[in-house]
């Protein structure tokens, strides 16, 4: 297993992962926006909102495609460019997956179809009902893979089995409630709902700029602005409620995030700006806020944050036991029924993924040297720079559209949002905000877990598959060609039809 | 509460399926856009193919996307063992379905003879590709590939793939295409109407002609060509299995085996070439023609399950070292909470998928699609 194969291949998953999740919250945000609008046709029986459906719907159909060609990949990647990590895991983490398959793939896949051919063949109560299976299917994906992916953080209700050589379920309840899953699937789709609301808050205020579809584009942006200041709010303030505390792996990206080197006298500053040392351990011209960081991480005055310098020194014991649990686990999967050997593995079970960590400093974990073990250490939280900065700008894009969405709302109240050109301006220019924010959110979600590709157990550095570097290279290079035309294309039909505007409406 | 031996037997028939599934649904779809250059002369005739196929192939996708999911969930070591060690082929067949969501929903939205050509070609690419690379799978299936574990059960590749290329791979993968372009020539057939329609019509008798002769020679092939593989047991009942701890051996005839042992296993085969032959016959009763046509398909699959039954994916190079049902399963508490999920959910996508079908039954008519109305692809 070459560095160079492992560092491809997580090229290859953040690349191929963020460009699905380009489309995926488009997806989550619009059918929702698609649900609220012919709500109300079905119930006023306007017209005009029938036609809103159909013409967001529209360019709901163009990403959606996107989303599913790049979706695919995703299902793909995990046994092609991560077969360790299957095998290691696949007993808890293909149970989701194959779940999301089921109870909302399906759904989703089957009604979008009739969602687009079905106004004239269903009652208008009916295509509501298509619509909304649509969202709700888009929104059980969501919860599914984010369970899925909330066990890569917390890996809750699972036991390793040294028969198998791999982890096994213990508990499918305990997955499915790992707190650590709800609190990413409630701020993941509230990103979602932003996401949406903002990409038609920001061409409503163009055509309104425009003088062009006015009465359509005032009602649009009028449902936009609600559901976006709603969405935002819940982005900021029940995303992050928990997800934190839990689990070693939190603590480590915490930490990181905040860059906090020393544990602090609780209540821990908040750092608000600083340039971070990786080699010095320190944080230079930083800006503090006292208390801060302490009130939002623990949400109390008194209990501490834990500093890397601390987090390093506990994992480098825990690697040194790691050890042992390695030695013992070979000794029993030689001797399966040698009671001291299973005994010892008992004993030093639960660290037997920081032993693993070893494997990447030295060819043979159990002679490994106190150098070696100290690198291991060293390397078992990770970077700090691009956490802190990168999780920043999330922020601070949150905080950029909460502004805008409160203003959208209090125009839409004094009804006079029409007017107020700054307001449509900022409209529009803050369209690629949520995609920043969302797209550097999974990148603090995935990083942060760096070394661990499920944390605490198994390391990034064993879970790739035994291909060439130069392969997996090859591959790569054949989605960026790919995934860049396809977007290219998406991208000039998203412009082409948002520009018709509601006369969009024939096929072409 | 079942015991885990059932269990695994339960997801093993499941798996089978699935596939089936996505043979019988998807396997249209993929036929129409291989033959779309075929059966479609004009680009007003593609027109009406792509609508035909438009509003439910994303569906039907989703027993592939499923069958994935569920060797990961219920078989880990055969999804991360098969896609690994297969990747150019997953890689290929994967670049190719790109073009499905896409082709589908872009071909008509730019008014351009070029534009509608370039996604007609990717449909086709998008239809074709896949269908050969699944047929090489199963061709692989039956011959093994080179590979092995090492002690902490990490799959190693013995040489490249393209070593396990062989021909009987390759002659799987023209059997797969030549049937699921039958099986689309069957749909178009019942969902269109004129000259395209008797086209399709045409295409399918042959290719149902072809078909049959091709399952013939294959069954020939595997009978005496081909040598099988054989898991000594026994195994410990309800326990654990890996593949480090099996005794397999290679043999020739071995795949016929099964049937000698259970005769009505030749159901299977016999579904396969039967299907074929009244899908032809009655190829003027469009939906008995597409029932027998998805009979074949189906018939087709299960063959290669019951013969290569217990086996998921031999290993050519280290035959103790094969991927069965026992040595790939996931475990028991797994496996329990996937049948529940299946007893509950398989029905329900079964009754909505069904309406759906029934909403949209009925020909696409040329007149139609040329109305350009909102929901026209
Ligand atoms: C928070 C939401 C979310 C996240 C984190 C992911 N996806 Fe996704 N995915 C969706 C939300 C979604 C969706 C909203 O349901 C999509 C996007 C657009 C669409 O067509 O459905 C979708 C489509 C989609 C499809 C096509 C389904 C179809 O044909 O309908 C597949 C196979 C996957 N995804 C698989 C994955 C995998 C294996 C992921 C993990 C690595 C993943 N997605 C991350
Ligand atoms: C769709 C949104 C997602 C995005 C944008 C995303 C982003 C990323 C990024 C940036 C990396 C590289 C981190 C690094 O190693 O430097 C990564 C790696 C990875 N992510 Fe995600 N991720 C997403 C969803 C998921 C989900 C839902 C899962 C699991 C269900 C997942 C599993 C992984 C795995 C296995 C790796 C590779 C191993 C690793 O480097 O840790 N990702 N992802
Ligand atoms: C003030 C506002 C925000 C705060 C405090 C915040 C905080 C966080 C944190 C700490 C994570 C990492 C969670 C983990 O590692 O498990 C995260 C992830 C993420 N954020 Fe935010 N975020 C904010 C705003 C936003 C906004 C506005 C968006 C998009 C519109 C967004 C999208 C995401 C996404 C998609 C992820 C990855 C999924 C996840 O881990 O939940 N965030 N956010």
């Amino acid at each position: 297993m070459t560095d160079m194969l492992v560092d491809v291949s997580r090229l290859q998953f953040a690349f191929t992962a963020l460009i699905h999740f380009i489309f995926v919250p488009l997806t989550l945000g619009l059918s929702f926006l698609l649900v609220i609008m012919e709500t109300v046709y079905v119930i006023t029986g306007k017209e005009i909102y029938k036609q809103m459906t159909q013409f967001w719907g529209k360019l709901f159909g163009i990403n959606f495609a996107m989303g599913v060609a790049t979706g695919l990949t995703m299902e793909f990647q995990f046994g092609t460019n991560w077969a360790y990590y299957s095998h290691y895991v696949g007993d808890i983490f293909g149970a989701p997956l194959a779940i999301e398959g089921m109870m909302a793939f399906f759904l989703e896949s089957t009604f979008v179809g009739l969602f687009f051919v079905g106004w004239k063949r269903l009652t208008k109560y009916q295509h509501l009902l298509v619509t909304f299976l649509v969202a709700i299917g888009s929104n059980f994906s969501a919860l599914w893979i984010l369970i899925a992916n909330g066990w890569m953080q917390n890996p809750v209700g699972a036991h390793f089995n040294p028969e198998t050589m791999r982890m096994e379920m213990e508990s499918f309840t305990a997955m499915l409630f790992n707190p650590v899953a709800q609190a990413k699937f409630v701020h993941t789709v509230s990103a979602g709902y932003t996401v949406g609301s903002v990409f038609v808050l920001a061409i409503s205020a163009w055509y309104l700029l425009r003088g062009r579809h006015v009465e359509f584009a005032k009602r649009s942006f009028a449902v936009a602005a609600g559901f976006g200041l709603a969405a935002i709010s819940s982005a900021i303030v029940l995303g992050d409620e928990s997800g934190y505390t839990v689990g070693d792996v939190q603590k480590a990206k915490l930490a990181a995030i905040e860059a906090e080197w020393e544990t602090a006298r609780p209540p821990a500053s908040f750092t608000l700006f600083g340039i971070p040392n990786q080699e010095k351990m320190e944080t230079e011209h930083a800006i503090r806020i006292p208390w801060l960081l302490g009130l939002i991480a623990t949400r109390s005055v008194d209990e501490p944050v834990d500093g890397l310098k601390d987090i390093i020194a506990r994992n480098e014991a825990r690697i040194r036991r790691g050890m042992h649990a390695v030695a013992a686990l070979a000794e029993l999967r030689k001797h399966p029924h040698d009671e001291t050997a299973r005994a010892e593995f008992a004993r030093y079970q639960a660290d037997l993924g920081y032993g693993l960590l070893l494997k990447a400093y030295a060819p043979n974990i159990v002679d490994a040297t106190p150098a070696q073990i100290h690198q291991a250490a060293l390397h078992s939280v990770p970077h700090v720079a691009p956490l802190f900065f990168t999780f920043r700008i999330m922020v601070a894009c949150g905080f950029a559209l909460l502004l805008l969405f409160l203003a959208a709302g209090w125009g839409v109240w004094r009804n006079n949002f029409m007017d107020k050109r700054w307001l449509l301006w900022a409209a529009i220019l803050a369209l690629p905000l949520p995609w920043i924010a969302a797209e550097l959110g999974w990148f603090v979600a995935e990083y942060g877990r760096q070394p661990w590709t499920i944390s605490g157990i198994l390391p990034t550095s064993l879970s790739a598959s035994s291909l060439s570097a130069g392969q997996v290279t090859a591959s790569l290079v054949a989605f960026v060609l790919f995934y860049a035309g396809l977007t290219a294309v998406e991208m000039y039909l998203m412009v082409k039809y948002a520009r018709k505007g509601p006369d969009a409406l024939r096929a072409h | 509460m079942l015991d885990y031996d059932t269990l695994r037997l339960i997801w093993w028939a499941l798996l089978g399926v699935l596939l089936a599934g996505f043979g019988v649904t998807g396997g249209f779809d993929l036929g129409v856009g291989a033959m779309l250059r075929v059966l479609g002369r004009t680009d007003a005739e593609r027109k009406v193919l792509v609508n035909v196929v438009a509003p439910t192939w994303d569906g039907n996708q989703v027993w592939l996307i499923l069958g994935a999911g569920a060797v990961f969930a219920a078989m880990p070591l055969a999804y991360a063992t098969a896609f690994s060690a297969l990747y150019p082929a997953m890689l290929a067949a994967l670049f190719a379905l790109f073009f499905r969501p896409t082709g589908f929903e872009y071909r008509a939205k730019v008014n351009d003879a070029r534009w509608r050509n370039f996604w007609d070609w990717a449909l086709v690419a998008g239809g074709a590709l896949p269908a050969i690379v699944f047929g090489v799978a199963f061709g692989l299936i039956l011959g093994g590939i080179p590979y092995h574990f090492d002690a902490d059960m990490r799959v190693v590749m013995d040489g490249g793939v393209l070593d396990a290329v062989t021909p009987f791979a390759l002659f799987a993968g023209v059997v797969s295409l030549v049937m699921l372009c039958m099986h689309g020539a069957a749909f178009v057939n019942l969902k269109t109407v004129g000259e395209l329609q008797v086209r399709a019509l045409t295409w399918m008798r042959r290719l149902a002609v072809a078909l049959i002769v091709l399952l013939a020679l294959g069954g020939l092939w595997v009978a005496k060509g081909l040598d099988g593989y054989v898991l000594h047991g026994p195994l410990a009942a309800n326990q654990a299995v890996t593949p480090l701890m099996q005794h397999v051996t290679r043999e020739a005839g071995a795949w016929m085996h099964n049937f000698a042992a259970h005769p009505w296993m030749w159901a299977a085969p016999a579904a396969a070439m039967a299907g074929a032959a009244l899908a032809a016959w009655l190829a003027w009763y469009p939906l008995a023609a597409l029932f027998f046509s998805g009979v074949s398909v189906a018939g087709v699959i299960a063959t290669a399950g019951f013969a290569a039954f217990p086996f998921l994916l031999p290993s050519s190079t280290r035959p103790d070292h094969s991927l069965t049902l026992w040595s790939a399963a996931a475990s028991q508490h797994t496996l329990e909470w996937m049948t529940a999920a299946a007893v509950v959910f398989v029905p329900i996508i079964l009754a909505y998928t069904s309406w759906v079908f029934r909403v949209l039954r009925g020909p696409v008519h040329e007149s139609d699609v040329n109305k350009n109305e909102y929901g026209t692809y």
